[in-house]
């Protein structure tokens, strides 16, 4: 009988035993780190879970089924550059490889075609990126309801889209980005939900100079023009939820206006992305909040370093600045770590060019922090609702258990199960963390999150029993 | 659920999902192939028995898990699909002897 | 934050499986009560138990433990049942005896002959136990790996959801009326008058008792009110697989499988000091003891991995104590919150509410031991 676990090709790399820069992730952040540091001559490896390199953004770049070209759009394919410089450098380009644990020493824990390995670079940059923020709506858990990026990555990677009655809901640059894709595509889409605030654009009004001036303005605007020409979009909506027993039948929605019912087999959510923290975070680099951006990120400074000597974040993983200015944070932390481990290198001269790239691509931004903040309603469930997908855990269980006095989120986790499941609080986190400071009536920051441990991603216990250890951690174990 | 774009190229591969076979492509992840099989559900949930399917498509979310020749709670969207791979989909907590 | 200047008949300090227990014991005694806590981030060795209600191979050098875990763990029916009266929880308590595993004969052989020298103390309670070869063992773990070559098992051994446990004894200590008090870490106590004051950040609370159920933060507590507390932090691990169908029919000391699925695995014994970080070469040593003693554990998945602090005296046995130069202020601490609670709510308790603890129960468990030289 053939098993198929883990495969991965023969003529791929092995784990090094060591190397000057470990970079995790192969989106356009660790690809350019990668590639920066692997000029100046650094013994470079990138590691990454997917298997191709281009992250989420560029996810399939290089094995995309889809022409180059047409449905994807020109934004996609500006990435092919970036994973060449990868694939043709001297990086050692690990791919289907998971990192589930980093030690404040840099020890990185891996796990490759089934085996786990522990390799200890001199200095590490963690590219980990972005994912959804969590929109935990009534009935977000019925099969029929994915996020956005879900649908994007199937027609990016497998060229695979929604049939049926389909509507997107949510707010931020990537649904319309979609329903743009979406529509070159010939799939029909029933509506836009939006659910962008009401005061939201004047908020933003502040910031709009910068945004005018940036190149998100033109891009977004015709983007905006070719999907409301096609989509009807139903904007200022105020509460969602989706429909059906056992699979999605239908999504409700109510505006100032009025309520609404569409029949649906497909409801793609999206409300925003959020930096994918966890294996920073169990590292040790304490998590911040950003009020900005309405989130929690690592600390750390512009540059990406963190309070861990030799450990940065760069790109959206230290903080949402978008697919460009991730590429410029990559070499900026590239750079960083070239500086500390080959100061003659001459790459080290193209420093001010990659600060001033980096404030340019970043222009904009703000206004779309303002513009897109996720509404308070979507970020705080209520009653039934599903806060915690793996436990399954509700709202209202939340909310009451808040009442027994119980402080944040890691008590919460005793009481609850929340954050215990298999997704180690990817998907809950920021909810909890919600609607623990809404009950308790304090900020979000004064919450905190959750404090994270490895594995950060799962492990079998028979990698975890194959690693190396001493006598005296046999002995620790052992009872008379 | 999904369609493949007449435009999408790419060998197929033929695998099988409870034991009926499934042509899927070769760059398509588990999930993927599930969900353009028109599968409803991958699994249901230990805690409540709720049926759930592919949710975020990228390995944060544990929502695809399956059975993968004869072992559980694989992310269905983490693992490549390959020929006569043995796919099912998954009934609460997975069996330890799988 | 409003400071809280009202007056409570007891203050307990910490608010973890032992504070927890011996404040629901106090108001159901008729006390009025509050449970000053901290806040998200503290080192709570609740957090890090390992759920087992356990009686074999406690007790070496004090027999008198050995008789009040027996006691302890005979209370817990009762105990679990009263919980799901008052809070609708079920704290799944399954007490159908538990097993030591050995993965060589050396190791069998040392478990057997430290449970005789255990049993063969002079005043030492008689409960059974048994030591089991292989075949008898497989019989009742049919999961076993090849390396198991025996194992001890006593039919007292049990284990419970500690978790379900934690927030019925919080929800059950609220509806008892219970004030509980978060993010109060206390700075300093003193006593004036028979009243204690607890001074914290959010301002501060009074007492007519206070009892010290702050884990190894009671070290620092105790001389505070004329009680010596000698306990350190001592650092466990414990590895935590994904959910699976039901295997294992008992639990083994350190591999047990919950009632929601998961297999826990511990747990280290390790001076490391207060730093409850984990470490690579623990964990895969336990993991690795655990895939030799059941082989198909190997392919599941590690969901999570934690370290806690026990809370160590220099014997390893509790301390029960009351102030002589405060009366009033008392001390609870041990390693074992969980096969102890039911005893802590329903004897510790209402002997303190009653007034004290009585000499020829608790004596043997004071501080005072420590003062004794060793050779007397």
């Amino acid at each position: 009988m053939t098993t198929h676990a883990p495969t991965l090709d023969t003529d791929m790399p092995t784990v090094p035993q060591s190397c000057d820069l470990a970079v995790v992730g192969a989106g356009p952040a660790g690809l350019a780190a990668a590639a920066t540091a692997a000029r100046a001559g650094l013994k470079t490896l990138l590691l990454d879970e997917n298997p191709g390199p281009g992250g989420q953004i560029y996810r399939a770049i290089t094995r995309s089924p889809l022409p180059e070209g047409a449905v994807l759009g020109p934004d996609y394919w500006s990435g092919s550059p970036l994973a060449r410089n990868v694939t043709t450098s001297q990086v050692t380009y690990l791919a289907q490889t998971t990192v589930w644990s980093l030690a404040r020493d840099l020890e990185l824990g891996i796990s490759r075609a089934g085996s786990a390995y522990l390799i200890r670079p001199r200095r590490v940059i963690l590219a980990t990126g972005a994912l959804e923020r969590p929109m935990p709506i009534p009935g977000w858990t019925l099969p029929g309801v994915m996020t956005a990026g879900g649908a994007q990555t199937l027609l990016k990677s497998s060229g695979l889209v929604p049939e049926g009655r389909l509507v997107l809901a949510g707010c931020g640059p990537l649904l319309f980005l979609l329903a743009a894709q979406f529509l070159e595509a010939g799939v029909k889409i029933a509506a836009i939900l939006d659910t962008t605030a009401a005061g939201a654009w004047r908020a933003a009004l502040p910031e709009a100079f910068d945004f005018l001036t940036s190149p998100y303005f033109r891009k977004g605007i015709s983007l905006l023009r070719k999907v409301r020409a096609k989509v009807k979009i139903i904007s200022g909506v105020t509460a969602l939820q989706a429909e059906g027993e056992g699979v999605l039948r239908a999504v409700s929605y109510e505006t100032a206006s009025g309520k609404g019912r569409i029949e649906v087999d497909t409801l793609l959510l999206h409300q925003g992305v959020v930096p994918n923290l966890n294996l920073g975070n169990a590292a040790g680099i304490p998590t911040v909040w950003d009020e900005a951006q309405c989130c929690f990120r690592p600390d750390v400074d512009g540059e990406g370093t963190s309070a861990i000597p030799g450990l940065a974040v760069a790109g959206d993983g230290a903080g949402i600045g978008g697919a460009l200015g991730a590429a410029e944070r990559g070499k900026l932390a590239a750079l960083v770590a070239i500086e500390a481990l080959k100061p003659d290198a001459p790459v080290l001269s193209e420093k001010p060019q990659v600060e001033a790239a980096l404030s340019k691509v970043l222009r904009g931004r703000a206004f779309l922090d303002r513009l897109y903040r996720s509404a308070e309603a979507f970020r705080r469930p209520s009653g039934d609702t599903i806060a915690c997908r793996c436990e399954e855990v509700s709202a209202a269980t939340v909310r009451e258990t808040v009442k027994l006095g119980c402080a944040g989120p890691n008590q919460l986790k005793s009481f609850l199960r929340t954050g215990m499941g298999p997704c180690q609080g990817r998907m809950c986190g920021l909810t909890i963390t919600e609607l623990m400071a809404q009950a308790q009536g304090v900020s979000q920051a004064e919450i905190g999150y959750y404090r994270l441990r490895p594995p950060v991603k799962p492990i079998t216990l028979a990698e975890l029993a194959s690693l190396p250890k001493d006598e005296s951690a046999m002995k620790s174990v052992e009872r008379g | 659920m999904f369609r493949r774009l007449p435009e999408a190229k790419g060998d197929t591969v033929l695998i099988t999902v409870d034991g009926k076979p499934v042509t899927a492509r070769a760059q398509d992840t588990v999930a993927a192939a599930l969900l353009a099989a028109g599968i409803d559900h991958c699994r249901t949930t230990p805690v409540t028995g709720a049926p759930r399917a592919p949710y975020c498509l990228m390995g944060v979310c544990f929502d695809c898990l399956v059975v993968v020749d004869g072992r559980g709670n694989r992310q269905g969207c983490m693992v490549q699909v390959a020929d006569g791979m043995r796919v099912e989909t998954q009934q609460g907590k997975r069996d330890i002897a799988r | 934050m409003s400071t809280d200047r009202k007056s409570y008949d007891v203050a307990v300090i910490g608010g973890g499986l032992v504070g927890a227990s011996i404040a629901y014991g106090l108001a159901k005694s008729g006390q009025k009560v509050a449970v000053l806590d901290e806040g998200d981030i503290a080192l709570r060795a609740s957090r890090g138990n390992f759920a087992l209600v356990w009686v074999q191979s406690k007790g070496m050098g004090m027999p008198e433990y050995a008789g009040w875990t027996v006691r302890g763990a005979g209370l817990w029916p009762g105990f679990a049942a009263q919980l799901k009266e008052e809070t609708g929880l079920d704290v799944t308590l399954q007490q159908s005896g538990g097993f030591h595993l050995a993965l060589s004969e050396g190791e069998l052989e040392k478990r057997a002959a430290l449970l005789q020298r255990l049993h063969n103390q002079p005043h030492m309670l008689r409960y059974d136990y048994e030591i089991m070869d292989r075949s008898r063992i497989e019989a009742m773990l049919p999961e076993i790996g090849p390396e198991v070559v025996g194992g001890s098992y006593c039919p007292l051994d049990g284990h419970v959801n500690s978790l379900k446990v934690f927030r019925a004894l919080h929800m059950a200590m609220e509806r008892a009326g219970v004030r509980y008090l978060a993010q109060h870490g206390v700075d300093s106590l003193s006593y004036r008058a028979g009243e204690f004051s607890i001074i914290t950040p959010k301002g501060e609370v009074r007492a007519g008792k206070v009892v010290l159920a702050a884990g190894n933060g009671n070290a620092r507590l105790g001389p505070m009110v004329g009680l010596e507390v000698p306990v350190r932090p001592q650092r466990g691990q414990i590895v935590v697989t994904e959910r699976t169908q039901p295997f294992l029919r008992y639990p083994v000391v350190t591999v047990r499988q919950t009632d929601e699925g998961t297999v826990m695995l511990g747990d280290s014994v390790e001076e490391a000091g207060p730093d409850p970080t984990v470490g690579l070469p623990i964990l895969s040593s336990i993991a690795s003891r655990a895939v030799r003693m059941f082989p198909r554990l190997g392919s599941l998945n590690v969901v999570r991995t934690w370290a806690a602090l026990r809370v160590m005296t220099k014997d390893g046995f509790p301390i029960y104590d009351q102030s002589l130069s405060c009366p009033g202020a008392f001390v609870a601490t041990c390693h074992s919150g969980v096969t102890l609670a039911a005893s802590h709510a329903l004897l510790v308790a209402p002997a303190i509410a009653a007034g004290g603890l009585p000499q020829e129960e608790f004596g043997v468990f004071s501080s005072r031991r420590f003062h004794v030289p060793a050779s007397a």
